[in-house]
């Protein structure tokens, strides 16, 4: 009897007849291969949780290192709903909100194929940051994600999660903050994450949004952390643009949390209470000793600090550096610049012009240590960046500040939805290193070992 | 539901803080409590640096004597007085930002149900009326909406006490505070029917100088919030500093309000009161004998 029931709905929504078991839709339009976009189909009859549910659990060592992987063609939500799949999440909250929706609308799925457990649409920012808050507390595993004003309306709570102690993760697929409106890509809400006390990634591509969110649960839940970690993205370009990524088989998961360990107790009536005004330095208000929220403080960028070692297992360090030995000229970039970046060291090389790219990949806590033997010998630095501030160049400056005689070109800088052309970043490259004035990046964002009497003259005409 | 769980294992009862052992020892953990015991046991709530005759005060104690399971309960506030003497009691307590806390207890709820399924775990908002009303008016509606399974308990004292006497939406109209000089300009808000619309299962008024019935409410409230559905209590907790109520006449200033704006109202729906009554075994709700039944008797 099953199989005449299944012989019924095996038609195409044409009603045509479908004889093939595979489903035929393994290429896109322009005929690169699609393997995961679509959830297998699965029989009605069949419990929508099956497959989750014979998920095996690997320890993180063994999912990041060693796990074989397998390259598929998708887009950036799609690699964040990958990443979820294989987390163990136990709860996710959405807000829609270009260009993240996407994304939740994918976590939505996963919720109801039993990979995530609990999953609602929550009012708005602020209402969803403090559920966030709420289950994280509880010792449940949380993701959300958000973008540019939506950060912003949520960056009260989100600004309070390291100070909770609360190990959730959040992803930022950035866009530009209002006001005029806008929906295009520009980077500038991390600059307003920067300083929250969360360990802070920034993705160049799908693969790394892929990646950095699975590390973030297990760094974010170390008990020498025990911290939200948030994931960046440029919002389109990764999001939703395709890109390679190399993915563990979808059968395994990381362990789950495990919040009786939690070096903070959660908010479950399992450990006997701490009255918080009189005996935990958590919320003290009218009646606070004021070096008890500074040792707080303290101790939350020291857990910042302490999460180093951990993205070195893990992400195999808080940068990368590629072709930099020896060269005099170098691009530190991050997120999307970082891409545009590879493409113009390929078009500076054609020119006979040996570039370097650093790619940060780690801004909280930031690779001070790292950068500064790298940029040593450095005479060029070239920071390109998708926001008008150019909060980056402000971080490798002071970083390398006394370690490095580079001139430092903080730019080119694109925002407001602009894209990057790389010969922008080239112009800087050559202009740089030959003196020309450039027509993008002004004279006082031109920073190190610089002609000062051509920066009076700058500074003399504006 | 058990309350055998709190006890200590032999050999560990000396590891547990002096606090803990004393709750269980002295107090209402893992046994019932009731108002009409207060006096007689170790309160969860006793210490606290509220002001000489605060009628919010004298509410959370009896408030949080009437949790069913004190020892299972996480209380989640905002800014405020009523967080002053919350955040001092024995018992868990979640003070995050400004007007989060029906988002935080949203997510807390649910998180906490992933990990213990059955066995309860009872979240309590208790905000003031500004927390609640203005600044955390989205998020207490929306959780209503959404059926969030917890409870919503109003300390009004028609004020913004904590910060000096400012003028709330819950203030009377006409009241000349802080911030309105020329006395509020329009009427106090009616959260008691948005509740209602919003589809909470049980709502109630109440005012502090009757313990037994607050006792009552709110513990009908806690336990319809397990399974049921959201839950409102309303409580008038005046501010004896911002309304110059001389402390020895704080009660018959509840009295007075109590007949004035706070007469008891209760607000109980179908399915709360069958399940109060197949569960709990109120009588109340139990279905009444046919009148004719009892004639024949």
């Amino acid at each position: 009897m099953s199989e005449s029931l299944e012989a019924e709905v095996k038609t195409n929504p044409q009603g045509d007849p479908i004889t093939s078991l595979e489903p035929e839709q393994k290429t896109n339009p322009q005929g690169d291969p699609i393997t995961s976009v679509a959830a297998p189909k699965i029989e009605a009859r069949k419990d929508p949780h099956a497959e989750a549910k014979r998920q095996r659990e690997v320890t993180p060592e063994y999912m990041f290192l060693e796990a074989p992987r397998v390259r598929e063609f998708i887009t950036g939500s799609e690699s964040a709903k990958e990443a979820v799949r294989r987390s163990s999440v136990d709860l996710s909250i959405a807000y829609p909100i270009t260009p993240q929706s996407e994304t939740m609308q994918l976590i939505g799925v996963l919720y109801g194929e039993g990979y995530v457990k609990e999953y609602y649409r929550g009012e708005e920012e602020y209402g969803v940051m403090s559920a966030i808050a709420g289950a994280s507390r509880a010792g449940v595993r949380c993701f959300t994600a958000t973008a540019g004003p939506g950060t912003l309306r949520g960056i009260e709570p989100i600004a309070s999660w390291p100070g909770h102690r609360l190990p959730a993760v959040a992803m930022f697929t950035c866009r530009v903050v209002n006001a005029p409106l806008a929906i295009q890509p520009d980077n500038i809400e991390i600059c307003y994450l920067l300083n929250c006390g969360m360990v802070l990634f920034h993705a160049e591509n799908q693969q790394d949004l892929f990646d950095f969110l699975m590390v973030a649960f297990v760094i974010g839940e170390k008990n020498d952390v025990t911290l939200p970690v948030g994931v960046a993205c440029d919002g389109f370009f990764v999001t939703h643009a395709r890109g390679y990524v190399r993915m563990q088989d979808r059968g395994l998961k990381l362990p789950a949390r495990e919040a009786w360990r939690g070096a903070v107790p959660v908010l479950d009536a399992e450990n006997p209470p701490a009255r918080l005004s009189r005996d935990a330095p958590v919320q003290k208000s009218n009646f606070m000793a004021y070096n008890i929220h500074a040792v707080w403080q303290q101790e939350v960028w020291a857990a910042v600090e302490r999460s180093r070692k951990y993205i070195d297992r893990y992400m195999g360090g808080l940068l990368t550096a590629e072709n930099v030995e020896g060269a005099d000229v170098l691009i530190v970039a991050s997120g999307s610049a970082a891409a545009q970046s590879r493409e113009a060291i390929r078009l500076c090389k054609e020119k006979g012009i040996d570039v370097g790219l650093i790619k940060i990949r780690s801004l909280r806590p930031f690779p001070i240590a790292e950068l500064r033997p790298l940029c040593a010998k450095a005479k060029l630095i070239v920071i390109p960046e998708f926001n008008y501030v150019g909060w980056l160049a402000k971080e490798v400056a002071a970083a390398i500040f006394g370690h490095s005689k580079a001139k430092i070109v903080a730019g080119p800088h694109v925002y407001g939805g602009m894209s990057m052309p790389v010969e922008m970043i080239v112009d800087e490259v050559t202009g740089g290193l030959t003196g020309k004035r450039s027509g993008n990046v002004p004279m006082s964002a031109m920073m190190g070992d610089i002609d000062q009497a051509a920066v009076a003259h700058f500074l003399q005409n504006i | 539901m058990s309350l055998d769980y709190v006890k200590f294992s032999p050999g560990f009862e000396g590891f547990m803080p002096k606090e803990y052992r004393d709750m269980v020892e002295h107090g209402p953990f893992g046994k019932k409590t009731s108002v009409s015991q207060m006096g007689s046991f170790k309160e969860i709530l006793e210490e606290h640096p509220m002001c000489a005759g605060c009628a919010m005060t004298l509410f959370i104690r009896l408030a949080i004597i009437a949790f069913p399971n004190p020892e299972d309960t996480i209380t989640v506030g905002t800014a405020g007085c009523g967080r002053l003497a919350i955040s001092q009691a024995a018992i868990p307590f979640v003070y995050g930002n400004y007007g989060d806390q029906n988002g935080v207890a949203s997510g807390l709820s649910r998180g906490l149900r992933l990990r213990f399924g059955d066995q309860p775990k009872d979240v309590v908002v208790m905000v003031g009326d500004g927390g609640m009303a203005d600044i955390g008016f989205s998020g207490t509606l929306h959780s209503w909406f959404r059926k969030e399974k917890f409870t919503t308990i109003m300390l009004d004292n028609e004020v913004y006490g904590n910060t000096g006497g400012q003028e709330s939406g819950m203030t009377n109209q006409g009241a000349v505070l802080k911030m309105a000089p020329l006395g509020k300009k329009f009427e106090k808000m009616d959260m008691l029917s948005m509740a209602k619309l919003a589809g909470c299962a049980y709502v109630a008024t109440v005012v502090p100088n009757n313990p037994r019935r607050v006792e009552n409410v709110i513990r009908k409230a806690v336990l319809i919030a397990r399974e049921v559905g959201p839950t409102y209590i309303q409580a008038y907790t005046s501010c004896n500093i911002e309304y110059a109520i001389p402390t020895d006449k704080v009660l018959e200033d509840c009295k007075t309000v109590e007949d004035d704006r706070y007469k008891f109202s209760e607000h109980i729906t179908e399915d709360a009161r069958d399940y109060l009554a197949d569960r709990y075994g109120y009588k109340e709700f139990m279905p009444k004998p046919a009148m004719a039944a009892i004639s024949k008797a």
